[in-house]
């Protein structure tokens, strides 16, 4: 009971030969803000992994006889209140705002995603206690449970990391356990397990129907972490100096606002372009990892029994 | 006579809700023998799925609870067995096909995906034997160019089509036992023929026996060789398709086939059963049927009728007389 034509066949083989993650990957080539995004994105980690080898000047190097100076061919975006070259700062900065982002999304991917499904796939008294305790820190605003944290542990880069890791961890671990309660329901989950899956299975099944929402929050949360870090740092709770971060350059440009507005402009400039990328970033990932957004580029098999 | 391959006495599937104990099967028994295509048949919550899904051992424990004096299969006795244990025996031995077939199959996994994972769980083979049996069963069930549609996902299959893949998994293992709930339901009329013509002839071929669940009386009778009639949580009436099907001896089964629309009887109402079906959280002393039956006696108001073979081999648990009562097509 076949209906091949070795013809059709063999003309589908010569259209169609590309994989899901092909077809992923055309879709989200095809969002433009998303592309956009995802150079821009690109080459900042590029700037950030070569800032010793592109950063014209040493980021921490004083020179007052230099100081605010406007943009010119030098300095390309001019120096700060003690000669310090402006761009190369941006450029060190970009490697405190990405690692940070990325470590805390790593620490709150660990952590969160792990508490989540076993939350959302138990139910019942292991659900309670674990959501409890993420309610817990959930009722801290954000910010202030990272001053708090950092507050306690000292102001320093791995704390901030921490810190920040913590604060979204229960966002993690909130999203994942919600987006469990629903698949865990649908048939092909009971149909999974009527065809002898074990619980490790399962859970995988479960993943992979939940990895678009878990992708988009990686990228709000890895914007957000690199928002967080530069307040904490405009708070003087971060990065300490002479080290270089977008936050913390921002906070002392405030006092040179009017007389050196490059100065404030390039970090905010910085940190908008890097959180925007992400965003857009995220927003294709989303719509190109669901398999149903694929817009079909094959021809459409012919289906004798089509309903 | 060879022993049957699944005996079930006196299930008891029971979910513990707020407001009670809902006894969703209540002492169910049947024998399927090796080769038979047995129908179960009754209105939505009537238990058939519970049944099914019992045998499986599919039911969250908690809130529910299955109990029964006998479930074996096989000779394997399945309640004694580890939920380890029984992950071998799903899919390899006894597997099921749902309602729904736009919702049975994971969406972000190809078909071939799904089919050959439940391949190299079960049957040990690896990638390429794997993908190579896929493609075997996928033309087996007559997916068009199956090779080529391996990597393809489920939203890019027709209803039909993709309950022919479900159909792929389910038979993938050479089950000897297939669990059909609803598995035509949601399909458009001429797909379903196709379908269930497909299910005859590979359970036929792999000599698999077939619990064939469904609300379709016609799809019943054509299908299968003896039929359960199911209500409230029990079985009502038990025969062979002729006999249930021409002397239905339940007020039920006859209220089931009087609101069916019959080709012979052009012009005439059909006759629906007036009510709902009782709440199963309460104890029932009587028979479950009394307040919506259109036959009842007076002795059914006064004990439960048991489960009674009235002829050779047809069972059911009426007090009423029906004889004469179904208007056989003149």
């Amino acid at each position: 009971m076949t209906y091949s034509s070795p013809s059709a066949e063999t003309e589908i083989e010569i259209v169609r030969n590309e994989t899901g993650r092909q077809l992923a990957f055309r879709q989200f080539l095809r969002n433009r803000a998303a592309t956009v995004g995802l150079v821009c994105l690109l080459v900042i980690c590029l700037v950030a992994i070569a800032a010793p080898l592109i950063a014209p000047f040493d980021p921490a190097a004083i020179k007052l006889s230099e100081k605010l100076r406007p943009p010119s061919l030098i300095h390309w975006l001019g120096t700060d209140h003690f000669g310090r070259d402006v761009l190369s700062r941006m450029i060190w900065g970009a490697r405190i705002s990405l690692s940070v982002g990325l470590t805390v999304v790593i620490f709150a991917l660990a952590t969160g995603v792990p508490v989540g499904l076993i939350s959302g796939y138990t139910g019942g008294n292991t659900d309670n206690t674990l959501m409890r305790l993420m309610d817990g820190f959930l009722t801290f605003p954000p910010l202030l449970l990272g001053v708090a944290i950092v507050g306690l542990l000292g102001p320093d880069v791995q704390n901030v990391m921490l810190a920040l890791g913590i604060v979204q961890m229960p966002v993690f671990a909130r999203i994942v356990r919600s987006a469990t309660l629903a698949v865990r329901e649908e048939t092909y989950i009971t149909a999974t397990r009527a065809l002898g899956a074990g619980v490790g299975r399962i859970i995988g099944h479960i993943l992979g129907n939940i990895m678009s929402a878990i992708v988009v929050q990686v990228t709000i949360g890895f914007s957000a972490a690199v928002i967080a870090e530069a307040s904490l740092s405009f708070l003087g709770l971060g990065v300490q100096p002479p080290a270089s971060s977008w936050g913390r350059d921002l906070s002392e440009a405030r006092r040179f606002m009017n007389d050196a507005p490059w100065l404030f402009l390039a970090p905010t400039a910085a940190i908008m372009i890097c959180v925007m990328s992400i965003n857009f970033l995220g927003d294709g990932l989303r719509d190109a990892l669901q398999p149903r957004s694929w817009r079909s580029h094959r021809p459409a098999a012919k289906e004798p029994n089509a309903t | 006579m060879t022993s049957p391959l699944l005996t079930v006495n006196n299930l008891r599937t029971s979910f513990r809700s707020d407001r009670g104990t809902v006894r969703a099967v209540d002492g169910v028994s049947f024998t399927l023998n090796r080769g038979e295509i047995l129908g179960l048949v009754g209105e939505s919550g009537s238990g058939k799925s519970m049944t099914a899904m019992s045998i499986m051992r599919l039911i969250p424990e908690p809130p529910g609870s299955v109990e029964a004096d006998e479930l074996r299969f096989d000779g394997i006795d399945l309640l004694a067995l580890s939920e380890r244990q029984m992950l071998d025996v799903r899919a390899a031995r006894i597997a099921m096909i749902f309602q729904d077939p736009m919702r049975s199959l994971n969406p972000v996994l190809s078909v071939g995906r799904q089919l050959t994972e439940t391949l190299r769980r079960h049957l040990a083979l690896d990638g390429a034997a794997a993908r190579r049996r896929a493609i075997e069963l996928l033309e087996m069930v007559g997916i068009p160019m199956a090779k080529s549609r391996l990597g393809a996902y489920p939203h890019e299959f027709s209803g039909g089509m993709r309950q022919r893949v479900m159909i792929a998994i389910a038979l993938s293992c050479n089950p000897s036992l297939l669990i059909a709930d609803e598995a035509t339901t949601a399909l458009d009329v001429t797909v379903q023929a196709q379908i269930v013509d497909l299910i005859k002839t590979l359970v036929k071929d792999i000599g698999a026996s077939v619990i064939w669940i469904s609300h379709d009386l016609g799809l019943v009778a054509n299908l299968c060789d003896r039929v359960n009639v199911m209500y409230a949580g029990r079985i009502v009436e038990s025969g062979p398709i002729r006999d249930v099907f021409y002397r239905p001896s339940h007020g039920y089964t006859l209220g089931l086939m009087s609101c069916t629309p019959r080709i012979d009887l052009v012009g005439e109402r059909l006759r629906p059963i007036e009510g709902l079906p009782p709440d199963l959280s309460r104890p029932m002393t009587l028979c479950p049927f009394l307040p919506r039956c259109a036959h009842s006696v007076d002795r059914c108001r006064t004990e439960r009728p048991a489960l009674i073979e009235e002829q050779p081999a047809h069972w059911a648990s009426c007090f009423a007389d029906l004889t004469g009562s179904w208007r056989q097509t003149t």
